[in-house]
């Protein structure tokens, strides 16, 4: 390698003795290269019984590649999957290796003999530097300004180049214009503000759909619930994205556990105990699944997020900043839940416009 | 080829005889190919195991794209929604799904091999990453990124992001609850951006999440632009490195000037071929024996459930603990009305930028403060360079500590801890974590740097203890051979930069001494801490020292006879 370049500096804390800066460079500065080192034979080159002996190996691991691909054939025919997923388990197995077995022969077969028997003397080849030589990089400059000087681009008028270049940063806009028209669908982003919670809307069970009698929850007891619909409209697309906003989930607690001080809604939004959050987190909009009857704590799955259900669902640890919103409820005349109104602020992650 | 390359070469009237010969000259004729084999077929590279890392890489992308090929016969990209009729899987019978996700079941349940394919496809690409991401570990690590090579690793940076992205992509089209649930996340995190955030989320999804667009766009960026854009740069990966010729481990005869190793044909194509199949072969066996994102046991996408304890793949880990130990409170500021959503903005956009960025800036970085413009061919031992493998260290520490965050619901449930517990540990790891490696490693590396200075000085322990007429005991040292020496003593040990002063002659402020003074700080941080190889001069000095303590007359003469013979059982 050649010499270092910075000569030791001052500064620097030599943590062990260097030669000084300065000293004059004689014959033993450094030490010499001692050169390539002296080949050594393998077994194969000296032993022609080896030799023979690795040709034998490398020989039936190709013939083990044979077999494997057989074997494999053999199990597409023999072994059908019966659908079951044993049966598949099975034919996958079956399959895969004998399709290992066909790769892995050839491989092994491949680099035990370029290891045993190929030649293995070391050769040295120059390296060149990389940069081209002066005059190569001279007339490259000159090709390149006579080029320039052939367009007839140098001298003309600033219209000429303002033109051109200008016509070449717009045209794609033609493109772009209307594909990014329409890759938004309606771009109306305002429908992040709302779910297709209203005044009256049942609440329901998810996924069957059935609504729910307060009477029916008992203290303690937890509901996944959806907005109630038509069965139709629960096969479509349009369902799921709503579905997306607009699952809650319900928990009927003790009414002297629940501390309605805390939100000023409190007592009107909830029912006999029975309080409904959205079930989308406000950290990234995952469900928040995870309901633990003890401490009255619902836990996000994806990042650990957990709200106090019975603190108006405030964020008592985890990546989240913001409550679960409430769905405010009561009860209609035939006893069954719903929902007073929509949530009162936006669902789910927080966005720029969310307070606009 | 090569042999027919040289008959029309050296013995032009000779007529090729052979078939094979007969095949090269007509191609020879008709596009000079004579010219390319004669550059490349005994072309010398060099040899360790560590290069062949990259090679992983290569050919798990090969098997992706075979694996590949085979599900898009299969798979079918739409979301519309189909009521499965298919009777295995039994619990999916009669359900509501989308065409991708019963395609998925069909492809698993009815294909014969598909889910072996499957299998296969999903376990290459975590090996995929891995070995880019080992890769990247040796390169930087060798410090091979230096000049020449700095364009192949910022190259090699946007093959691993694109990577990345292929993973991501792919993950996501069977349309299950656990990838929908990763979708969910992202659109989370896309919200979150200042200003567009909200119209690049319907920018994605063509209108809210998850709307009915999103699996066969992810699929065109799957099958099509991401692979296609990881050719191109994987063709310009290789390229440079055919072009640049390989670097080399540093020992005896391996200079910057030269490259020493063994010829493309036979033994690299052999090898390489060799190396392909025992790949292929090992994913094959992976896809065969171990089950992997089994879809039917998630289902198809509902957004109400979700999973305990669900994992996205290993290479997207980093980002969900990330995500998972940014804490809440108080990190969601409303600016004029206007919410910005740090607690997400910077776990999820703001880390990985700085990761990102740092692999990127850092082979420029180091080549300032070492005021180095040379070309480097000869790897380093990483001991040699002790700030940049603890900033190496420090690094993967951040992003193994990152890795198990993503983890920590698991490792609370098998350990039984609390999960808030593990996590306050984790945010505060995350700070001291790659420090404290940083700091260890380089003082390790210091370590070594001084045990190869005591090799070089004073010679391997023999074990043999000589006790002189005098009474007194020492132990007789063999000193190293040359090819060992040479290995130990053949680096450079840059030394802090050293600037102009504030003023010049007259007095004058000199311009730019400011900046300068900031990269000589920098510089000190690299470079303050160093061990100078052992130069002939010590050596010959240690020796000298050793004759004035230790020995004179007939028994320095017996002590030298008994190195001289241990050296020779060595």
């Amino acid at each position: 390698m050649s010499e270092n370049q910075n000569p030791p500096a001052d500064t620097s804390r030599e943590v062990t003795v260097a030669p000084e800066a300065g000293t004059v460079v004689g014959p033993a500065e450094r030490f010499t290269d001692p050169g390539v080192p002296e080949h050594k034979h393998r077994l194969t080159d000296t032993d022609p019984r080896a030799a023979k002996r690795a040709e034998r190996t490398v020989t039936f691991l190709f013939v083990l590649s044979v077999l494997g691909t057989i074997g494999s054939i053999v199990a597409y025919i023999m072994v059908p999957p019966d659908g079951t997923t044993s049966g598949v388990r099975l034919s996958t197995l079956l399959l895969g290796l004998g399709l290992a077995v066909s790769l892995l022969g050839i491989g092994v077969a491949g680099i035990h003999w370029a290891k045993s028997l190929m030649g293995d003397r070391e050769m040295v080849q120059e390296r060149h530097p990389l940069a081209s030589s002066d005059e190569t990089r001279a007339d490259a400059v000159r090709d390149l300004n006579d080029g320039l000087q052939d367009s007839g681009v140098v001298g003309r008028r600033g219209v000429l180049k303002g033109a051109f270049f200008g016509a070449l940063a717009l045209f794609p806009l033609a493109i772009a214009v209307p594909l990014i028209g329409s890759v938004g669908g309606d771009w109306n982003i305002s429908k992040f503000k709302h779910t297709m919670w209203k005044n009256g809307t049942r609440l329901a069970i998810d996924p069957s759909g059935r609504p729910i009698k307060a009477s029916d929850v008992t203290v303690g007891s937890v509901f996944h619930v959806i907005p109630e619909t038509t069965e139709e409209f629960r096969e479509t697309h349009e369902w799921i994205t709503e579905k997306s906003k607009a699952v809650v989930l319900m928990v009927r607690l003790n009414p002297e556990d629940l501390r309605t001080d805390q939100s000023p809604e409190g007592e009107t939004w909830s029912h006999e105990g029975i309080v409904a959050y959205s079930k989308i987190c406000t950290h990234v909009g995952c469900p928040v699944a995870l309901y633990e009857q003890q401490t009255h704590h619902l836990l996000c799955p994806c990042h650990q997020s957990t709200f106090d259900i019975a603190d108006s669902a405030k964020v008592v640890f985890g990546p989240a900043n913001r409550r679960l919103p409430q769905l405010p409820i009561t009860v209609d005349d035939e006893g069954y839940l719903v929902a007073q109104d929509d949530f009162a602020e936006p669902i789910g992650p927080s966005f720029w416009e969310r307070l606009k | 080829m090569s042999t027919a390359t040289h008959d029309t070469k050296r013995e032009a009237p000779a007529e090729p005889t052979t078939p094979v010969g007969k095949a090269a000259d007509y191609l020879d004729q008709r596009t000079t190919i004579g010219v390319l084999v004669k550059e490349f077929a005994r072309k010398v590279f060099p040899d360790h195991w560590s290069f062949m890392l990259g090679e992983i890489a290569l050919f798990s992308f090969v098997v992706l794209i075979a694996s590949g090929f085979f599900l898009t016969m299969f798979f079918e990209p739409s979301m519309a929604l189909t009521t499965y009729e298919g009777e295995h899987p039994a619990n999916m019978h009669g359900q509501l799904m989308s065409v991708a996700f019963s395609s998925t079941l069909e492809m698993s349940f009815e294909v014969r091999g598909g889910l072996l394919m499957r299998q296969i496809h999903h376990w290459s690409a975590l090996i995929f990453m891995a070995s880019i991401v080992v890769h990247m570990m040796r390169v930087f690590f060798t410090g091979a990124f230096r000049k020449p090579r700095e364009i192949n690793w910022i190259v090699g940076i946007l093959l691993m992001i694109l990577g990345l992205g292929a993973g991501f992509t792919g993950y996501s089209l069977p349309d299950d609850v656990l990838s929908g649930n990763g979708l969910r996340i992202t659109d989370g995190v896309v919200k979150s951006i200042p200003l567009i955030g909200s119209p690049l989320s319907y920018f994605i999804f063509g209108g809210e999440f998850p709307g009915h667009h999103i699996v066969p766009r992810l699929f065109t960026l799957h099958i099509f632009v991401i692979p296609g854009l990881l050719l191109a740069l994987i063709a310009l990966h290789l390229f440079l490195m055919v072009l640049q010729k390989h670097t080399q481990y540093p020992g005896g005869g391996r200079t910057d000037k030269n490259v020493v190793g063994y010829p493309a044909a036979p033994v690299y194509v052999a090898k390489m071929t060799g190396n392909f199949f025992i790949i292929a072969g090992v994913l094959t066996l992976m896809g065969a024996t171990m089950s992997i994102n089994n879809v039917w046991n998630y289902g198809p996408f509902d957004p109400s459930p979700v999973s305990a304890g669900a994992q996205p793949d290993w290479y997207m880990l980093f980002l969900e603990g990330s995500l998972r130990l940014m804490p809440g409170q108080g990190t969601e500021w409303v600016i004029f009305g206007y919410t910005l959503p740090l607690n997400v903005l910077v776990p999820a956009v703001v880390i990985p930028g700085i990761l990102f960025t740092f692999l990127i800036v850092y082979p420029f970085l180091e080549a300032r403060v070492t005021g180095d413009k040379r070309e480097h061919h000869v790897l380093d031992r990483p001991r040699n360079k002790p700030a940049r493998t603890g900033l190496g260290v420090g690094f993967l520490a951040a992003f193994i500590i990152l890795a198990l965050a993503g983890s920590n619901d698991l490792i609370a449930t098998h350990f039984g801890l609390s999960i808030n517990s593990i996590t306050w540990v984790f945010r505060i790891l995350f700070f001291v974590g790659p420090v404290f490696a940083y700091y260890i490693t380089k003082r390790i590396c210091l370590g070594l740097q001084r045990k190869d200075r005591e090799l070089v000085l004073h010679g391997h322990e023999s074990g043999r203890i000589v006790r002189f007429a005098n009474g007194e005991y020492i132990e007789v040292h063999t000193p190293l051979d040359e090819q060992e020496r040479w290995l130990r003593v053949n680096y450079e040990a840059p030394a802090p930069l050293e600037i102009a002063p504030k003023t010049d002659a007259r007095g004058v402020k000199r311009k730019g001494y400011a900046s300068d003074k900031r990269w000589q700080g920098l510089s000190r941080f690299f470079y303050e801490d160093r061990v100078a190889p052992v130069s002939p001069a010590e050596v010959e000095a240690a020796h000298s020292h050793g004759e004035h303590d230790q020995l004179d007359g007939s028994e320095r003469q017996a002590v030298e006879a008994g190195a001289g013979s241990t050296s020779r059982e060595h």
